[in-house]
């Protein structure tokens, strides 16, 4: 989980864990069940120790195991602050890939196709996984917009792959 | 050839090919293909623009005929039908939905869905009654009276796809159903797919948006007219739709 996104849930008010934790499930719909919860307390340690908040105990319910809430510092405001007007977006790795196919063919490792098959084979178990989770999301639901956007860059992967098939295939034509 | 009759089976084809020209110039459109297609299975065909999956297609509704092999529909062998033979199970048998709707203009959306129940004999009454339950099940009761140029494109497509079904037909088939179809529409006709493939029926799917691919159990990738690729979708999560987003990891 990104500290920052944690940050910014604390802007709007000091919370318990498991109350972030309820506010992300309900932004990410379906999706909320790939999140690890644990990783969330992790993460507001280690911010804790970064002075970009603080935990107090709070005289909560006693079978209510998780009595600290925790608030943003001057620091923690700050960083929000700079975090919203950051146009950071990740990538998915395509050097990566890319360099694995032409060193695979340069050195007669492998097929590059059968390579970029299994790829394909992965990525549209992918999309069929994101297109459904993305039908069954209510129509007024914002999570359906995060599923959505999944679908589109799943999308647009598959049709770089399929440039890739055609250059590749036109290499092994030529040898 | 009891095996080729085994019910499991909706859609069978053996060595089917198609070809053009001779000699030098001789085009294997359809080189050799064996599918088998179970009850109730999705079935999509991938491939670039004239790798023959539209011929493929064509050859197993009954729309031309094959220089070899056989196709087998619901135990049946109908390649070596004869022209009336073969119309009749074009019309009780298959379903056909193209890329540009091929919806009658002068006709509303109620009566293109009726069309095909009227053809095999079904009195008005009745091809009514199943026109108006099928345009409900597709979500457009409300356009029935409309004609095909007062509909969107993937309203269009939704009519069309009702008349597929509307004789409750063995297996559809369907030629790039969303090829004309813009980003917003695309996920109408999904939807519809889905539904059809959740309710049991047998669809053949050739196209290449990945999006309808990806609605099948089954994909099979095709190049110069031969199957060179076939991957199960169904089965287990990836796990990977979180990190996709950026969650987790």
């Amino acid at each position: 989980m990104q500290q920052e996104v944690l940050l910014a849930m604390l802007a709007k008010e000091p919370s318990h864990g498991y109350q972030l934790r309820a506010r992300l499930n309900e932004a990410l719909g379906a999706l909320g069940e790939a999140m690890n919860a644990g990783q969330i307390y992790v993460t507001l340690g280690r911010l804790e120790k970064a002075g970009l908040v603080t935990c107090e105990r709070a005289a909560g319910l006693a079978d209510r195991p998780d009595r600290k809430v925790y608030a943003l510092t001057h620091a923690g405001q700050d960083r929000v602050t700079e975090w919203l007007t950051e146009v950071d977006w990740p990538k998915p790795d395509l050097v990566e890939f890319h360099l694995k196919l032409v060193a695979a063919a340069a050195a007669g490792l492998a097929d590059p196709i059968s390579i970029l098959d299994a790829q394909r084979r992965e990525l549209l178990r992918r999309l069929r996984e994101a297109q459904r989770a993305a039908m069954a999301e209510p129509d007024a639901s914002a999570a359906g917009l995060l599923l959505e956007g999944a679908v589109l860059r799943l999308q647009a992967d598959l049709r770089w792959l399929e440039a890739c098939e055609r250059k590749w295939a036109g290499q092994r034509r030529q040898r | 050839m009891k095996m080729y009759s085994d019910p499991d089976w909706r859609l069978r084809t053996r060595g089917l090919c198609k070809s053009y020209g001779r000699d030098e110039g001789l085009v294997r459109a359809v080189d050799e293909i064996h599918l088998e297609v179970a009850v109730g299975e999705t079935v999509a065909v991938m491939g670039p623009s004239g790798c023959g999956k539209s011929t493929l297609l064509h050859l197993l509704g009954g729309l031309d005929r094959p220089t070899g092999g056989e196709v087998w529909l619901d135990g049946r062998r109908v390649d070596n039908l004869s022209e009336r033979g073969l119309a009749q199970v074009r019309r009780e048998s298959v379903g056909f939905v193209f890329q540009a709707f091929h919806l009658v203009d002068e006709l509303t959306a109620q009566e293109n869905v009726e069309l095909p129940s009227l053809l095999a004999g079904c009195s008005p009454a009745i091809a009514r009654r199943r026109a108006t339950d099928l345009l409900d099940r597709v979500g457009l009761a409300d356009r029935a009276r409309h004609l095909p140029a007062g509909l969107s494109g993937g309203q269009r497509q939704r009519v069309a796809i009702a008349r597929a079904i509307a004789n409750d037909p063995t297996v559809v088939l369907a030629d790039e159903p969303t090829g004309n179809l813009d980003s917003v529409a695309t996920p109408e006709v999904l939807r519809l797919l889905e539904d059809l493939h959740a309710s049991g029926l047998t669809i053949v799917v050739v196209t290449h948006d990945e999006r309808i691919a990806a609605t099948a159990d089954r994909l099979i990738s095709m190049r110069d007219g031969a199957f060179v690729d076939e991957t199960r979708l169904t089965g287990g999560t990836t796990g990977a739709l979180g990190a996709l987003v950026g969650l987790g990891g």
